[in-house]
């Protein structure tokens, strides 16, 4: 990529010479924000730190417009580069305004004092966090939410072309986490800011991200477009999942693993009407049967990773007599039925009969979602 | 900064002021002599004779009532250093042991040096004190590096002192009467040593380290939020850092030099300063913590000079007193707040 804005040349992390992540190339291009995940202790913050300018590196060296990181002057880079940590931060007796305020040292004189100009800056970066209401207030009175905002709008100050984000939004409740997330991908637009950030929230990332950088073992895995990367089974992978605790389609969905076990209710769901009927059954450990699904269908991929045995036919094909009859044998030998759902038509009727051939058996079990508050 | 912050900013320093005026006021004219405003005037426009009440004012009370007001200013600025580099507002050169590895240096060059007849003036006390000093301050720095909770760095200060104590003891075992009273006068701590010659040497040190603490007051700010954000606004926090340990072990040996070893001032008078002032910015934390420290020991020595006049007592004790429950306080509310 070679209008890479900054790119890393093989960089080797790490602390007190012992390397965390080796030979890391990285490329960002200016108003694009890359995202890097993995796994706790990966080596995402080293990464952030070393590419910020606080760690020492090891080997090879990061390029900000082309200057190597390590060659620039303390104010040049401040002016350049700036970075929000995860630690929490005690400031005394300081206002919100101070707080930001203190993001123009690259810039004021000798004793620090604030000009109009710097003053007007503070001000309207405050305005742009959705901070603006909060500039007189002291900072230790805030909620996490809101000290992020001011740490951001810190930051911000600097007038950065890079921007380092250390898990910007823990301790961040969801529409805190998805406030900050909007306030990034605005300025990475509008200021043409080039944004490096790590998060936990693989959803979060999948939206966010332009590029995704994959840290495991040592190394960048994969580095690629969210498409690229959460669209196969790699994240399980990159997490160390077991393969089917994790249901991939358009989105990543964590499960936390099937109850294993002779099924001991059959659940006929479809639709995505099964899924909450999967795991209100996973949560209280009994192994069930699914069926008969579409591999399509909504309530498919969480079946595959909840139920001991799904009975599914191809997309838009319809129910043969074999895989009925299948169906029909497991649910017998179940027992309970819950069916998830009323609506049959031309393409499910065997749904409906497999429906009428538990209620003769005795296996039916409205209950069970009216009790569950299931019921649709 | 808003109009009210910056009202309050001057009305505290006017008020800082006008109290440390009249303190020096006060000490010039109580004592176990008191003195009244015509009696030194007429002394100043008529006398050309050197009678007692000069000798009083100019060879004991005022060399004093400086030097306690230029130590004092010393210690609350070498506390204020220390607590922004341990990032805790319970950190200050007496707590830490400081204090008592000066103490502990220049009892030595008292007891060994004097007893071979070795003299030296003001300017070597300052030198014994501040290498005792940096001594403690390296343990200190070593058991830090390991341990960041403040509580057991102030339980290693109060060890560090025991162990200074003992060894100044056992020190005196071998010692001459007439050193054993100077120096049982000066350990328990009181300015009532200071001379002019003394005054020099001490302004001479104080001044140049208080000025320079000043011109750090834009990175010490940055520092205010960790070193980590420091660092990234440019700060070389390295420089910083070191810049920190010596200003405050040289204002906290000179102290201990010329008055020996004085408790808590360097905790309570930052603390107080940031509450009267309500901002924490060390342009103008610093130059009010230096007012106050020196309106702080100027009451405190006034008050061990005239409580049980003519018995003096030592300084630490007083300062204590009115120093100990403020940090005792403060200890309390960062317990509450987020444990030491």
């Amino acid at each position: 990529m070679c209008e890479a804005f900054v790119y890393t040349d093989r960089m080797t992390v790490g602390y007190h010479g012992r390397p965390v992540v080796k030979e890391a190339e990285i490329a960002i291009r200016r108003g694009e924000i890359l995202t890097l995940i993995g796994p706790n202790g990966a080596g995402k913050s080293t990464l952030l730190k070393s590419m910020a300018g606080q760690l020492t590196l090891l080997n090879g060296g990061v390029f900000l417009d082309g200057k190597s990181v390590s060659a620039m002057q303390e104010q040049e880079l401040a002016r350049r580069a700036a970075v929000v940590f995860t630690d929490r931060v005690h400031p005394e007796l300081m206002t919100c305004f101070q707080v930001a305020a203190s993001g123009r040292y690259p810039y004021t004189g000798r004793f620090g004092r604030l000009t109009k100009a710097d003053r007007r800056i503070v001000e309207e970066t405050l305005w742009t966090v959705g901070a603006g209401e909060l500039m007189e207030q002291d900072f230790m009175q805030l909620s996490d939410g809101q000290k992020q905002r001011i740490l951001l709008a810190r930051a911000l100050c600097q007038e950065p072309e890079i921007l380092l984000l250390d898990e910007p939004t823990s301790y961040l409740d969801i529409r805190h986490k998805l406030e900050i997330l909007k306030v990034l991908r605005r300025l990475a637009h509008e200021k043409k800011l080039a944004v490096v950030l790590s998060l936990h929230e693989l959803e979060l990332a999948e939206r966010i991200s332009d590029r995704v950088a994959c840290v495991r073992s040592g190394r960048i895995d994969r580095l690629g477009s969210p498409e690229e990367i959460f669209s196969s089974c790699y994240i399980g992978e990159l997490y160390g999942l077991p393969s089917k605790e994790c249901s991939h389609v358009p989105f990543v969905c964590p499960e936390l693993g099937r109850t294993e076990g002779k099924p001991e209710v059959f659940v006929m769901g479809g639709g995505g009407f099964g899924i909450p009927v999967y795991r209100r059954l996973q949560r209280e450990c009994v192994p069930f049967a699914a069926g008969i699904l579409w591999e399509n269908d909504l309530d498919y991929p969480i079946a595959r990773a909840l139920a001991v045995e799904v009975v599914a036919v191809p997309a838009f094909e319809p129910i043969s007599e074999e895989t009925f009859l299948r169906a029909k044998r497991l649910m017998s030998a179940c027992r309970r039925f819950v069916p998830c759902h009323t609506q049959f038509g031309e393409l499910n009727a065997r749904n409906r009969e497999l429906c009428e051939a538990a209620k003769q058996q005795g296996l039916l079990d409205d209950a069970f979602l009216r009790s569950a508050h299931l019921l649709h | 900064m808003n109009r009210r912050a910056r009202m309050r900013i001057c009305g505290s320093y006017g008020a800082l002021t006008a109290a440390l005026l009249f303190l020096l006021a006060a000490n010039i004219f109580c004592g176990s002599v008191k003195l009244t405003p015509g009696e030194i005037l007429s002394q100043l426009f008529e006398g050309g004779e050197r009678d007692m009440v000069w000798s009083i004012v100019w060879l004991i009370r005022l060399p004093r009532l400086l030097g306690a007001a230029l130590l004092g200013g010393a210690l609350a600025v070498s506390g204020f250093l220390l607590q922004t580099f341990f990032a805790n507002p319970i950190a200050g050169p007496f707590v830490l042991g400081i204090s008592s590895g000066a103490k502990l240096s220049v009892s030595l060059v008292m007891l060994v040096l004097w007893r071979r007849g070795i003299f030296f003036g003001s300017g070597g006390m300052i030198l014994a004190a501040f290498l005792g000093a940096m001594v403690s301050m390296g343990f200190i720095l070593l058991i830090s590096a390991r341990v960041k909770r403040m509580s057991v760095l102030v339980l290693c200060g109060v060890m560090i002192g025991y162990i200074c104590s003992a060894v100044t003891d056992f020190l005196v075992a071998f010692a001459d009467d007439a050193n054993i009273a100077n120096l049982h006068n000066w350990s328990l701590g009181s300015f009532s040593g200071m001379s002019w010659e003394g005054l020099r040497a001490a302004f001479l040190v104080v001044l140049p380290a208080l000025l320079f603490s000043f011109f750090l007051s834009k990175p010490i700010g940055a520092y205010q939020l960790g070193e980590p954000y420091a660092r990234s606004m440019g700060v070389n926090t390295g420089r910083l850092r070191a810049e920190l340990v010596i200003l405050s072990s040289i204002l906290s040996a000179c102290v201990t030099a010329f008055a020996g070893p004085v408790s808590f001032a360097g905790i309570a008078v930052p603390h107080l300063v940031k509450r009267m002032l309500k901002t924490a910015q060390p342009i103008y934390v610093l130059p009010a913590c230096a007012l106050g420290g020196a309106g702080f020991c100027l009451f405190c020595d006034l008050a061990a000079r005239t409580l049980l006049a003519p018995t003096e007592l030592s300084i630490s004790s007083v300062t204590a007193v009115f120093g100990a429950p403020v940090v005792i306080f403060m200890m309390l509310r960062q317990g509450r707040n987020e444990g030491v």
